[in-house]
């Protein structure tokens, strides 16, 4: 197939960057919600 | 989290559908064959771009209007996953232009006020790093969305009123243009897959902005009784509010 690399290169770089995207997303709402535990906790030990 | 996982589980099976769709089942063009296919998935991710930006536009003018919170989480997640989409679009276009057009760029109108258009929105995502005000951010945020916003319709629009090297439009675009029936309904399947993709994406985003929303007033709330809310020693908001 000609000029497969070009159209191999295009569809991986559409599906990585949401993928990439979305594990960032993912990452950081776990480490708010651990932030929101951690406060959470702090405010009913006072 | 069972509902959550039986959607993304269809939106996998969308984007495996769609992507067979777009290589195996549409039909070669004419005259750039295979390369073409990438239009399947570039013009998608326009789309969703659009979208997207769509959602950042009307979320800016609703802060301004209601002043709530959630319209600007909206907004700001809406103008990420836009700015995502719109650098999908913009590695795509060369991609497929190396091999057809022998260049990778060319500044025409439509290119040009796309790539504004990401700068601006990039320019839109620093500037709320920059203001540490949460009322002040989501007000400028909301403006300067709504400025940058202005870019849209010039972006959609440039290939139809002036001649660019981009093609001109093969869908609404007067006489002559058209698809094959069958290209037609595989772009109508990856506009959807591609789309799906970026709700689920901008949920998600949503999700997160909330969730700093409430970490933020959490902090407030343990700085206004006074507690640390570091470990170790206090910060000097705290110790002000103590004081």
């Amino acid at each position: 197939m000609k000029n497969f690399e070009f159209l191999f290169t295009a569809w991986m770089v559409v599906w990585a960057v949401f993928f990439v995207y979305e594990v960032t997303v993912a990452r950081r709402i776990t480490r708010v919600r651990e932030e929101i535990e951690r406060l959470k906790q702090q405010l009913q030990q006072r | 989290m069972k509902a959550r996982f039986t959607i993304t589980a269809l939106v996998a099976l969308l984007i495996f559908c769609a992507g067979y769709a777009a290589l195996f089942i549409a039909p070669d063009e004419a005259t750039m064959h295979a390369i073409q296919r990438i239009f399947y998935f570039h013009v998608a991710c326009w789309n969703a771009m659009f979208c997207a930006f769509f959602v950042a536009f009307y979320a800016s003018v609703a802060y301004l209007v209601t002043g709530k919170r959630k319209w600007d989480a909206l907004g700001v997640s809406g103008v990420e996953v836009g700015v995502i989409c719109c650098t999908i679009g913009l590695v795509t276009g060369p991609l497929w232009a190396r091999p057809v057009w022998g260049i990778w760029w060319t500044w025409d109108a439509k290119l040009t006020s796309t790539f504004i258009l990401w700068l601006l929105f990039i320019a839109y995502l620093l500037l709320r790093g920059l203001i540490e005000d949460p009322e002040k951010k989501a007000s400028l945020s909301a403006i300067f969305a709504i400025f940058a916003s202005l870019d849209i319709p010039l972006v959609y629009l440039a290939n139809r009123l002036w001649r660019t090297q981009h093609p001109q439009p093969v869908i609404a675009g007067g006489q002559g243009s058209g698809l094959d029936p069958t290209m037609s309904k595989v772009l109508l399947l990856c506009l959807f897959a591609v789309f799906c993709v970026m709700l689920l994406v901008l949920i998600d985003r949503y999700r997160l902005e909330q969730l700093r929303n409430e970490c933020a007033e959490l902090k407030f709330e343990i700085e206004s009784q006074g507690i640390d809310a570091f470990d170790g020693a206090a910060t000097p908001t705290l110790q002000k509010g103590g004081q």
